[in-house]
């Protein structure tokens, strides 16, 4: 698999703590919703570091891509890229990798989403990948976060979630929530996925990204709410891992 | 010809030597799995071995837990590029489990609890290359490391050390496995970084 050059075109923060990143990737073959890529950092005297992320954004065939990079404490790459990176400059990129993870448009079963934390990157690929190929499969998601400042794509997902074609987002905040929100900050729990998921009679393909801690206790439920074992997908991000 | 990173520098540690290459030290134990964690209850557990015929070999928990065993402490390198030295294990050896099998075929298909697959030549099985493990820092292997037992191949990427194993087929030719099939290399040797099938 070639490195390719990827040239920074845009950033903006999606939070206090991670970064969007919109490149432009030399001859790029394309991607799958839910595939990620590798990212080197090369320093002058020749050491380099790879990292893998998720890739955000749907597939297109000009060679634009965006990777969503939450900096992690003493994280050696995703520092660099949410705080060094500027528009201009020039990484090396290789991918699409993951056969997996991946939500094709082709696909018309009902969709469930559960993301913790950062996880929700490459299922934004999926939510986006939906509307750029007119997709009408029926799609939600349960979004998991900290608190209401840790939330990624706010704006995009409210857009999403307004247009009334069934994409439904539910949030659910482990730490603090917004005020007068109904339930209390806590962990998802099976009261959350019997009103935030699909009934499990509509056997949704269902994909759960975040931390080990959140896939280990969103699979249970969904398993010990009917669901098809089969028909779980999941991407984990160990704690010291940059992705997965 | 790599890009130079302006103002990059790196956080290079000294332990990061002795590591392959491309990979970062980690000291906790991420988990990384397709899908659901499997639960499997002791009494329901079986290890078997065949030839894709016949079953050669069968053993539940209790006659398996009967073989003798030996401790591991070995290095551990995951594909996704952390790599944690000096881990701690418990297992069955393969040479034990081989013991009575005529290994003529020369390649391997291990069948995880969860339908999980991963291929490997018995040549990396054998000659103290590979176990069975039932624990891992001294205590019972948990569901999301492999548990009840896993295999444990350490000198492949940790990919090919199958969580929540339950046996092998003797094969005449290799096949890829589960992640051998989604773009993963057919061998996965990470001294030579063969991370994905095109390297």
């Amino acid at each position: 698999m070639t490195w390719r050059t990827a040239t920074v075109i845009a950033v903006h923060d999606e939070t206090a703590t991670a970064r969007t990143l919109a490149l432009v990737v030399r001859d790029w073959p394309g991607h799958v919703a839910g595939q990620h890529v590798d990212v080197r950092l090369t320093a002058p005297d020749g050491y380099s570091a790879v990292r893998s992320y998720s890739i955000a954004s749907a597939p297109s065939s000009d060679g634009r891509i965006e990777i969503t990079v939450e900096r992690l404490p003493n994280g050696e790459v995703s520092t660099y890229l949410t705080q060094e990176v500027v528009a201009g400059d020039e990484l090396d990129l290789r991918g699409p990798i993951g056969g997996w993870f991946v939500w094709r448009s082709d696909q018309k079963e009902p969709i469930q989403l559960l993301a913790g934390g950062s996880g929700i990157v490459p299922l934004m690929a999926m939510l986006r990948s939906r509307s750029s190929a007119g997709s009408s499969a029926p799609f939600r998601l349960l979004y998991s976060v900290r608190e209401p400042g840790a939330v990624f794509y706010r704006d995009e997902l409210r857009a999403l979630s307004n247009q009334g074609d069934s994409v439904v987002i539910t949030y659910a905040y482990t730490r603090v929530t917004p005020k007068d929100w109904p339930r209390p900050a806590g962990r998802i729990d099976a009261p959350l996925i019997a009103t935030g998921t699909w009934p499990s009679t509509l056997r949704p393909t269902n994909y759960i990204c975040g931390p080990t801690s959140f896939v280990e206790r969103a699979t249970d439920l969904l398993i010990s709410a009917g669901y098809d074992r089969e028909k779980i997908k999941t991407e984990r991000f160990g704690a010291t891992g940059e992705r997965k | 010809m790599a890009i130079i990173s302006r103002g990059f520098s790196g956080r290079r540690s000294v332990a990061d030597a002795k590591l392959p290459p491309g990979q970062y030290l980690t000291t906790d134990f991420p988990v990384l799995s397709a899908g659901p964690t499997p639960h499997i209850s002791l009494d329901r557990w079986e290890f078997t071995i065949d030839d894709g015929s016949n079953v050669l070999k069968r053993w539940d928990w209790k006659s398996f837990r009967e073989l003798p065993s030996e401790t591991i402490t070995t290095d551990l390198h995951c594909v996704t590029r952390w790599s944690k030295l000096g881990t701690s294990w418990e297992g069955v050896s393969l040479d034990v489990l081989l013991a009575d099998v005529k290994p003529d075929l020369p390649y391997a298909m291990f069948r995880s609890y969860g339908d999980y697959t991963t291929n490997l030549p018995v040549k990396d099985i054998i000659n103290k290359q590979a176990w069975i493990a039932f624990k891992y820092d001294g205590a019972d292997l948990a569901p999301e490391h492999g548990g009840p037992a896993r295999l444990l191949v350490p000198h492949l990427y940790l990919w090919k050390s199958a969580k929540w194993v339950k046996g092998l087929t003797l094969m005449p030719h290799d096949k890829p496995g589960f992640w051998e099939s989604l773009g993963y290399h057919i061998y996965g040797d990470p001294w030579r970084e063969q991370r994905y099938s095109e390297e």
